[in-house]
């Protein structure tokens, strides 16, 4: 039963001169002997429309097991037992292995496809359907269709779709191919995009006339942006339509090789430094018949004017280009969507670091009106106090446990030393403070390059926030930035918590509004200032340990981060959360957003985002959600 | 007149002149030797700096104004300078090797020599736009001024108009400064991204001339600007300008009361100091021999405004004195020649620990000296400080501190 | 008689907060007017907005012959139209000396350039030496602002508005931390300034105003509560009610 479906199968899918396997064999020894993938298929193509014993001799070829004894027969080895290809007797001589390379055994594969399709092997089946996958010719599609029926509904799926991927490259009807594009409609696979984008493979002509059948593309006309009338030109003479121009570096040669004396052509060699005398001397040449004349401009225009130009599909049927070209854009429609969702989860991520890193400087500028220059390095030191727990602690997740308070604790203070020495005693003078705080951070930064040197120290994350979270193809987002994404929403749950729960809260708003009369309530301003600035400084050491995860520990971690901390505090507006929250949303998202139009250039997506926000404070001076009321106008 | 009311020009430009003198003497092409090429041409950077912290004086400690992007003014007329260096010094360089050639080359093909050996390194046969006139000294000399001045003229009628000041200004001219540093960083944006430009201190046509006495002249060319700089911004601040933007410094709103546009004075001002910083720029930079975009780092514009601190905010020798003390100590200290300080077990080498040591004396110079080093010139003429009890001279951000003031 | 400055309908609120509501006034040459009203009435927010430090929600503020719009002009062009304003503590520039003070108010172009050629003339020494004369400051010429009593301080600052030669003079609470000798002479200055050019005075000492002797308005949460001499409006029971309690 099995040999006659195979029969049948090679019946269809042949030739359909079929003639007997030894015969075939006979004629093209040679070529089995030292196939090479350029000329084997029609060999191939014959063995397999041979009939009997078809199969077994291709499937040998393919597994390396079919060898030539020394008189020329084909013997297949199979196991201890040695076998004559033709006539299946048993041969006891040496045989020569034959070694097809791997372009050879995949042509092999094909032939033996629609005979393994209907094999009874599940296994089988799919290595033929995966075989026919990536290399089908349009013999197979015919026997696909016969073997559409399989007991496996996996397997009859697989043959379904695989089916109308064939009807698509390879049915001569234009109405099934295009029903059959139509029917992959929102479907995105590789194998879809595979199918459907040669369809609209182009070439560029140039002729007298375009034939009426041709599927044209596109038409060109020389000077647009998609063709210069120098590539038109060159066109042309590929296609051996006009005289080939002359290049500025050819006459240059060609002048230099006619030097007599101190003259080319009559013209003295110093005047050869303009343009016009080096055609003067050219054209002399070539009167004298010394050069080949070249085409002049004139004739360039002419050409060009007398020739069309198009793009061409290779596909002759526009239905079929038009339907393909359909659904490839609605594809690629498709991939930009999940590239939004992919890029939107980014600045996302990215707003998260932002926002970790703004919150401390939001609030002591909110507060105290303080812009503390030493921020970043106070996030700085908050990634080395990690570095440094993370050595004297084992265990990765133990230590960035340890880490995270430890760093809170050192970079509070930190913030309250600085407040005590310098900031208390530069009341209302932010200018001023702002320059002290600078001379504390380069002070800060050189001594961290003193203590910890100038090369980068890990701080690396435990596994479990070492993969990524993804979505599809596109879309996908590391565990670590997730966990920073769930930092910064706690650090905005906290930082509400304080300031709307507790007496600290409560007393840093009543600092903020009104100072006088918080002092006359019997707040002490400068102890609240003081354990505000420390709590500040101490969100940045745990905002520190969060980038230091992702990022490089070394001295100017801080200072990559700072102005971009300036820019959302700035543009969130001053003394809101929600405003740091927004600005560092804008900013993350809009810097992103940037560098989609130019990806190959952060560098410019950061100048863009600056500018932006340069402009941005011209509408909105006092940022997204300024502090209003009677006292804060001027 | 100036110099009658203010005898401080007078002996300033004295000091300055016979620095200049001194130095000369003592250089290997007109003097002694005693003073290497590349001290002088360190002295000659260090007048440049001098001129734009005098400029950083005008901006901030005149008009209140705390720019942290005067440096990229100044590294933006470095840029326009160095455009013509390199166009003209390249240029010599392509058409010596095209002069071998059998055929002379054509304007063209020169140029295209000349684009080929300066933007090869960012892989780039064109030209940029902004290169048009760097064949043009007396052009690029005119964008010195012009690129800068702009630049500054519109940022600042941005920002003064919608009324951004105190630590928010400072932090968008900050923001200012990276934008262009960045985009200078860029390859595509036409100056050669974060190669810079460099073989500055070769001067087109005066190949002949030794570095020595190129050192020299360029000295001469800074002390001069400088001198005449100071000039300048005395007649401004002596005058009843000065006394507005003072005015603007201490209380803004109160000068807008009696009709003055505050805006358009920060505007002139800003832009102007902009226009001495480029030209500052434009004489360091040949001196320095090359220029990148790292030059324009936000940090190099915070330093300006430490040396005018340490040296004395709102007056002008001040900044002068800050930027060369600042600048030589630490070019001092830097250079590997301060001997370690012993401590024991521990050893400190200044090269790593000069940082630490200016940063934490610039903490302490704003809490406890305000007036810095003037404070010593200060001693010596018997000037005083008010007693104000504490209270500052005006209610804006910039206004002078009680011991910022003259009695 | 047409009105000097006419301000009708003038509505504005912080944050909900109405401190202005639906004002108008209006003011004629040469006129001495003063306006009294408890705290919040809305007297500091009226002088803000004619001065242009405050863009009101909505209304319209009119200036001079033209009937010039003044909402769509800055502070400083306000200023140079001609309106003066006296703020209630003394601001002078301390780190400037009482000169210096004086050439800046002086009546002359205020564009940058303009100053930078700015020359003083025996014209200008003159006219600066009359003005401090005329407020007491003639020996304390060359002195730091800075340096000077409170007294002088405020006396200084007249001196600025007067060199500024406003067609309008606001006066914010000149008689606050003044002895009785120094407010008899501000009232003799202020009626005296009244004859050349329209004066505002804003002040609840209604003491002081009395003695001003002039056309008073009363405010009232933002609004014109009463308007007439002094006698009439004391009588009118609204404003007996807004001072002495329900």
């Amino acid at each position: 039963m099995r040999r006659i479906v195979f029969c049948l199968l090679l019946l269809i899918a042949g030739p359909a001169s079929a003639q007997d396997l030894g015969a075939v064999l006979e004629v093209s020894r040679d070529q089995i002997a030292k196939p090479s993938r350029q000329t084997i298929g029609p060999v191939i193509d014959e063995i397999a429309a041979s009939g009997a014993g078809a199969v077994t001799f291709l499937e040998a070829w393919g597994d390396r097991r079919l060898g030539l004894t020394a008189e020329g027969r084909f013997a297949i080895v199979d196991g201890e037992a040695t076998i004559d290809a033709v006539t299946g007797a048993r041969i006891t001589e040496e045989v020569d292995l034959l070694r097809p390379n791997s372009g050879v055994r995949g042509l092999i594969a094909a032939a033996l496809v629609p005979a393994q399709l209907a094999d009874p092997d599940p296994v089988r089946r799919q290595a033929a359907l995966d075989a026919l996958g990536r290399d089908a010719t349009p013999g197979h599609l015919p026997a696909l269709r016969q073997a559409l029926q399989d007991p496996d509904p996996g397997l009859a799926a697989r043959k379904a779709r695989l089916e109308r991927l064939l009807t698509i490259r390879f049915d001569p009807d234009p109405a099934a191919r295009v029903t059959a594009i139509d029917s992959f409609d929102g479907d995105d696979g590789t194998d879809v995009q595979a199918a459907l984008s040669p369809l609209l493979a182009t070439s560029r002509v140039a002729a007298a006339s375009l034939p009426e059948t041709a599927n044209i593309a596109a038409r060109l006309s020389p000077g647009s942006d998609d063709l210069s009338p120098d590539a038109a030109y060159r066109l042309l003479v590929d296609a051996g339509l006009a005289r080939a121009r002359l290049t500025e570096a050819d006459q240059k040669s060609a002048l230099a090789a006619h030097i007599e004396g101190d003259q080319v052509a009559g013209v003295p060699v110093a005047d050869l430094a303009d343009p016009a005398a080096r055609d003067r001397a050219y054209a002399a040449l070539a009167q004298a018949g010394t050069l080949a004349p070249a085409a002049t401009a004139e004739e360039v225009e002419a050409a060009l004017k007398a020739h069309v130009f198009a793009d061409i599909y290779a596909e002759a049927s526009p239905e079929v280009t038009d339907a393909a070209r359909a659904a490839l854009n609605d594809m690629a429609f498709r991939k930009r969507v999940q590239q939004g969702a992919d890029l939107t989860l980014d600045a996302l991520s990215l707003a998260s670091i932002y926002f970790l890193a703004a919150i401390g400087l939001a609030i002591t500028f909110g507060v105290m009106g303080v812009i503390n220059m030493a921020h970043g390095e106070f996030i700085m030191m908050g990634a080395y106090t990690g570095y440094v727990v993370q050595t004297l602690v084992p265990g990765k997740t133990v230590s960035l446990i340890v880490a995270l308070p430890a760093a809170f604790a050192v970079t509070f203070l930190a913030g309250v030393v600085l407040y005590l020495l310098v900031i208390r005693h530069l009341a209302k003078r932010p200018l001023e403070t702002l320059l002290a705080t600078f001379g504390v951070s380069i002070a800060l930064q050189q001594m961290a390059k003193n203590i910890f040197g100038t090369q980068a120290r890990p701080l690396t994350a435990p596994d479990w926030l070492g993969g990524a979270i993804s979505w599809g193809e596109v879309v996908s987002i590391s565990t670590i930035r997730v966990a920073i994404l769930v930092l910064a929403l706690l650090f905005l749950g906290l930082f509400l918590f304080i300031t709307r729960r507790t007496r600290l809260g409560l007393n840093m708003r009543a600092v903020t509004q009104n100072p006088g009369m918080a002092a006359s309530m019997g707040i002490n301003p400068d102890r609240v200032a003081m354990m505000t600035f420390g709590l500040g400084s101490g969100i940045a050491g745990i905002a520190g340990v969060a980038i230091g995860l992702f990022a490089k520990v070394t001295s100017e971690l801080g200072s990559d981060y700072i102005v971009q901390s300036f820019m959302t505090v700035v543009v969130g507006g001053v003394g809101n959360i929600w405003g740091t929250l927004a600005g560092a949303a804008l900013i993350g998202g809009l810097q992103k957003g940037i560098e989609v139009l130019n990806p190959a250039n952060t560098l410019a997506a950061q100048t863009w985002m600056i500018l932006f926000i340069i402009v941005f404070i011209q509408f909105r001076p006092r940022g997204i959600f300024p502090t209003r009321g009677r006292f804060v106008e001027g | 007149m100036l110099i009658r009311k203010y005898p401080s020009v007078l002996i300033f430009l004295g000091i300055l002149a016979a620095f200049t003198i001194a130095v000369t003497l003592m250089s290997q092409a007109y003097g002694t030797g005693a003073i290497p090429t590349s001290m002088v041409k360190t002295l000659g950077k260090t007048l440049c700096l001098a001129l734009a912290a005098l400029a950083m004086d005008l901006v901030w400690g005149y008009a209140g104004i705390l720019s942290l992007g005067h440096m990229a003014f100044f590294a933006l007329g470095g840029y326009m300078i160095g455009m013509w260096l390199m166009y003209a010094r390249t240029g010599e360089i392509v058409a010596a090797t095209l002069a071998n050639a059998p055929i002379p080359p054509t304007p063209m093909e020169l140029q295209q020599g000349i684009t080929s050996q300066i933007f090869g390194v960012v892989g780039s046969s064109d030209l940029p736009l902004t290169w048009a006139f760097a064949g043009s000294l007396p052009m690029q000399l005119l964008l010195v001024l012009a690129v800068p001045g702009l630049f500054a003229l519109v940022f600042g009628w941005l920002a003064f108009r919608s009324r951004v000041n105190g630590v928010y200004l400072s932090i968008l001219t900050q923001a200012m400064t990276l934008a262009l540093a960045l985009w200078l960083f860029q390859n595509d944006s036409g100056f050669r991204g974060n190669n810079g430009l460099s073989g500055l201190q070769n001067i087109p046509g005066l190949g002949h001339v030794p570095q020595a006495t190129l050192s020299v002249w360029f000295l001469w060319a800074s002390a001069l600007a400088l001198g005449l700089a100071y000039l300048l911004a005395s007649w401004l601040v002596a005058g009843k300008f000065g006394s507005v933007i003072r005015a603007i410094r201490d209380d803004e709103a109160r000068v807008r009361f009696l009709g003055y546009s505050v805006e358009g004075y920060k505007l002139v001002i800003f832009t102007l100091t902009a226009m001495i910083c480029a030209i500052a720029g434009a004489l360091y930079y040949p001196q320095a021999g090359i220029i990148n975009p790292a030059e324009l780092a936000p940090i190099a514009s915070i330093y300006l405004a430490v040396w005018v601190a340490i040296g004395g905010r709102g007056r002008l020798y001040g900044a002068v004195i800050g930027a060369v003390f600042v600048s030589l100590l630490s070019s001092w200290f830097t250079g590997g020649r301060a001997p370690d300080l012993n401590l024991g077990p521990f050893s400190v080498q200044w090269v790593n620990w000069w940082q630490v040591l200016l940063g934490l004396a610039f903490v302490c110079v704003t809490l406890f000296a305000p007036r810095g080093l003037s404070s010593v010139i200060d001693a010596i003429t018997g000037l005083r400080h008010p007693n104000r009890r504490g209270q500052d001279l005006g209610p804006d951000l910039g206004a002078l501190r009680e011991q910022e003031a003259e009695a | 008689m047409s009105a000097l400055l006419e301000v009708s309908g003038v509505s504005k609120s912080f944050d909900g907060f109405k401190a202005i509501n639906n004002l108008s006034f209006a003011i004629a040459e040469r006129e001495l007017r003063a306006i009294i009203g408890p705290n919040g009435a809305g007297k500091t927010t009226f002088m803000d907005i004619v001065t242009g430090k405050t863009r009101p929600d909505s209304g319209e503020v009119r200036w001079g012959e033209n009937s010039r719009s003044l909402l769509r002009m800055s502070e400083a062009q306000i200023a140079r139209a001609g309106i003066g304003r006296k703020f209630q503590r003394p601001t002078v520039f301390e780190d400037q000396s009482v000169e210096a003070n004086l050439i800046m108010a002086l009546k002359a172009p205020r564009g940058p350039f303009a100053v930078l050629r700015w020359r003083p003339s025996a014209g200008s020494r003159a006219r600066v030496q009359d003005l401090a004369a005329e407020v007491g400051l003639a020996g304390q010429i060359r002195r730091k602002a800075g340096e000077l009593s409170h007294g002088q301080k405020q006396w200084l600052e007249i001196g600025m508005l007067l060199a500024q030669e406003p067609r309008l003079l606001l006066v914010d609470e000149p008689a606050a931390g003044m002895t009785l000798a120094e407010r008899e002479q501000t009232t003799t200055l202020l009626k005296r300034l009244a004859e050349t050019r329209a004066v505002v005075v804003v002040e609840h000492d209604m003491e002081f105003v009395r003695r001003l002797n002039c056309k008073v308005t009363v405010l009232h949460q933002g609004s014109l509560l009463a308007e007439g001499s002094l006698d009439h409006v004391s009588a009118n029971p609204d404003v007996i009610e807004v001072y002495l309690g329900r």
